[in-house]
């Protein structure tokens, strides 16, 4: 156990931080309600600054540093990868919204599915930033049971036409691509009639429409397809394997552990605020009841922190990490939750605004208003805790009603 | 970064494993639980065989010196094992104080006897309900003569000596204060068996009159030695908590596999599953905490105060939830005396308790991150 850089791992940490130095500013007082600005609305307040961002990476290989060399990346490890976003996260940069999900899970899925062309076409413009991808599983009738997804795609010649509905598209409003998970037959039980394809956002078949959130931001999206025509060619897998396309997709998605997940608000930046508090008895950070609640978020956050070593640990011995991944949203989610809600008790009565009206920029009511969707988005808490029942401690699965049924002939309540 | 144990500390632990498995079943456990004996001697005796006693200490004082990290595996197989012998008492605390403040002849006469397992060693702190603190802190250590009451003292029927912390001069803060090594044989001191949540892990008040004792440091450090090495056994118990937690878990999922109630396996209720997934997740936490703790301890890193407080309030809070969690899932046979269930319930609450509550290493925590700016 050695919990120091190795030689190579600290030359390559000093290499970051001068690049890093050179090309972006120390992290100010509003970063941390700039990043979950970023991540409520899917983009830095300004998109061109969140793509000039990261086209200087790509530039640099850091965008993408675990992919090879003619992807966008710079064939470097895990290892090195962590250790560039854990540099990152000191600085004032966009934390990468946009490209997170075309990245971390849609070019995965074209880099084992796709085939050559699509390869050479995709993988490069998405690193650098040029193309943005949004992943359009989710629907008004399938949210947790994605596998009841209604959207149909027939078959007609050489080509595809597809109707239907998606919701909850994370960055669809500015998405070039996007990854489609469709029925294409209803005769077979749920899981087995799916088929993935990826298609062109801009298509005049294809309409958004942004969802306002609770937050008053807009991340997500409402996406409808009206006989949008799909080539042969754009369809990833085989026909009525989508479902286990979709497993790849979001397998990939526990692959990318160590990324600035939770927004920047955590026991630092509430002890910054309880230092500048005075409460009845006293400083803030004095406060009997205030340390304790801050120990307790402490020891979660940094059981988290070493948790994600240990899984990187075990990928740089050429292991899989498996669904305990699963446990970091539902520890990151609820913690920023509940850290906003205690700060805001301790602003007291000014805790009640927000925006520059509120104290530290109003960053905690930020994370309070954010919060719910972060304990939703990409798979409730509940569905989370079933997996790690189901698939890291290996309790039975609940009663599956649907269970060997025809899609269509399952109960839907409508 | 490699944040993993090597190759060889795994062999150990299994090694270790499967060892406990065979001398160490449950039913030794109980043994202890529900008779008059403070621990089981042959397993006591089976464990100084193998070597674990001395795991750090040095070859010189007559240990195996492997090291820390070798120590963290072995402390998390008897966590497992809820094993009732003294060894927390005797090497997380007494030997751990011999090296860190004693002399070359302290470390001669105490460390050799410790790895061959014939000395069992304790370490004294509290003289009533409430915090430890220099304050409360009234016994006596002047002119070699130790007086004053301590109570709660784990294994202290056993042991053939201890450290006391006591004051030793009229100064009220933590200069006032020194430690004494006493042999508990020699006249002045007087024990007496006291009822504990874990008889298990039997407890005993000593009372010192006069009882003749050598200094451990210089007078004065009393409180800052007592403060390095309850770090340092925070982390060595953090793994027995871990082991614990774990056992917990797995005990808790085994029934949810085997218990039918509505026509179906109870572990196929969500109410279950999502229970067992926090049991789960606090353990992960709890277990990585305690591996920068081992790192930490193993590296005798700057960052050991703070690994050592958040190893400990994770792992008493992870294993306190196992616990209570473990028995709410076997039902009503889970509160029977006959199952194993309660075992752990009290050992992860004494645990808890033994080296300073929860409240008071939290305390610690957040005063290690306003000095490390780490916060």
């Amino acid at each position: 156990m050695d919990f120091e850089d190795t030689q190579d791992e600290a030359a390559f940490r000093a290499e970051a931080n001068t690049w890093l130095s050179a090309n972006a500013r120390p992290r100010g007082a509003k970063s941390a309600k700039d990043d979950i600005e970023e991540m409520e609305n899917g983009a830095a307040g300004e998109m061109a600054a969140s793509k000039a961002w990261q086209k200087k990476k790509a530039q640099a290989g850091y965008a993408r540093i675990t992919w090879p060399k003619g992807m966008g990346g710079m064939g470097g490890t895990p290892m090195q990868s962590i250790i560039f976003n854990q540099e990152e996260a000191k600085y004032d940069v966009p934390v990468g919204a946009p490209f997170a999900i075309g990245l971390g899970m849609c070019i995965p899925t074209l880099m084992t599915y796709g085939d050559d062309a699509a390869k050479k076409r995709y993988i490069v413009p998405a690193v650098q930033g040029d193309e943005i991808w949004c992943q359009l599983f989710s629907e008004p009738a399938g949210g947790s049971d994605v596998a009841g997804l209604r959207t149909r795609a027939e078959k007609k010649g050489d080509e595809w036409v597809i109707n239907g509905q998606k919701i909850w598209t994370t960055g669809a409003q500015f998405s070039d691509y996007g990854i489609l998970l469709t029925r294409t037959d209803a005769n077979v039980p749920k899981h087995k009639g799916l088929t993935m394809f990826y298609i062109d956002m801009h298509d005049p078949a294809v309409e958004v429409r942004p969802i306002k959130q609770a937050s008053g931001g807009s991340g997500f999206n409402e996406v409808f397809f009206t006989d949008l025509k799909v080539k042969d060619s754009q369809r990833l897998g085989e026909v009525g394997q989508g479902w286990q396309v979709a497993l790849t997709t979001l397998m990939h998605e526990r692959l990318a552990v160590g990324g600035g997940q939770g927004g920047g608000l955590d026991v630092k930046e509430l002890m910054g605020l309880a230092r500048t508090l005075e409460l009845e008895d006293g400083p803030a950070l004095k406060n009997a009841s205030v340390r304790e609640k801050i120990a307790d978020w402490y020891v979660r956050s940094a059981g988290l922190k070493y948790t994600t070593y240990r899984t990187m640990t075990a990928l740089s011995q050429g292991k899989q990490p498996g669904p305990e991944a699963s446990i970091a949203k539902i520890v990151v989610a609820s913690k920023l939750q509940d850290i906003s809600a205690f700060a805001m008790e301790l602003e007291g009565e000014a805790g009640a605004l927000k925006g520059e009206d509120a104290p530290a920029h109003g960053a905690f009511q930020m994370g309070w208003m954010s919060a719910p969707g972060l304990r939703i988005a990409g798979g409730t808490d509940e569905i989370l805790r079933n997996i790690i029942a189901e698939r890291v401690l290996g309790l039975p699965q609940d009663v599956r009603v649907d269970k060997d049924v025809p899609f269509n002939k399952m109960p839907s309540g409508r | 970064m490699n944040f993993d144990f090597s190759d060889d500390q795994k062999m150990l632990r299994d090694s270790a494993r499967k060892f406990l498995s065979e001398k160490c079943a449950t039913k030794t456990v109980r043994k202890v639980f529900e008779g008059a004996q403070g621990y089981d001697k042959d397993l006591w005796k089976q464990i100084a065989q193998m070597g674990w006693l001395g795991t750090a200490i040095p070859e010189e004082f007559g240990g195996l010196g492997l090291g820390y990290l070798e120590l963290c595996v072995v402390a998390e197989e008897l966590g497992r094992a809820i094993a009732p012998v003294p060894f927390s008492s005797t090497v997380y605390l007494f030997a751990e104080a011999i090296l860190a403040a004693g002399t070359d002849e302290q470390k001669k006469k105490y460390l050799p006897k410790i790895a061959s397992g014939e000395l069992i060693g304790t370490f004294a702190r509290a003289e009533g309900a409430g915090a430890v603190t220099p304050k409360s802190t009234r016994a006596t250590f002047k002119g070699g003569k130790l007086s004053g009451k301590k109570i709660a003292v784990v294994d202290g029927m056993d042991a053939d000596f201890a450290i006391v912390l006591a004051r030793s001069s009229d100064d009220a803060g933590e200069r006032g204060t020194a430690l004494a090594i006493v042999d508990l044989k020699s006249a002045g001191v007087a024990r007496r068996a006291e009822d504990s949540i874990d008889p298990s892990r039997k407890h005993a008040e000593i009372t010192f009159d006069n009882a003749g004792a050598e200094a451990l440091g210089k007078a004065g450090d009393g409180w800052q030695i007592t403060s390095r090495v309850l770090d340092r056994a925070a982390i060595l118990t953090a793994f027995e908590q871990v082991g614990g937690a774990d056992v917990c878990l797995v005990m808790a999922k085994d029934y949810a596999m085997q218990r039918y109630a509505f026509g179906r396996l109870i572990g196929s209720y969500q109410a279950i599953k999502h229970k067992l997934a926090d049991m789960y997740i606090n353990t992960e936490l709890a277990r990585s905490n305690a591996y920068y703790g081992a790192w930490a301890l193993s590296t005798n890193a700057r960052e050991l105060p703070l690994a050592a407080a958040a190893a400990r309030v994770s792992a008493t809070q992870a294993f306190d939830y196992a616990a209570k969690e473990n028995t709410q899932t076997h039902g009503g046979i889970g509160y029977t005396w006959q199952m194993d269930c309660h075992f752990f319930y009290k050992r992860s609450r004494e645990l808890g308790l033994s080296l300073g509550p929860q409240r008071s290493w939290k305390d610690k925590l957040v005063s290690q991150l306003e000095l490390s700016n780490a916060g």
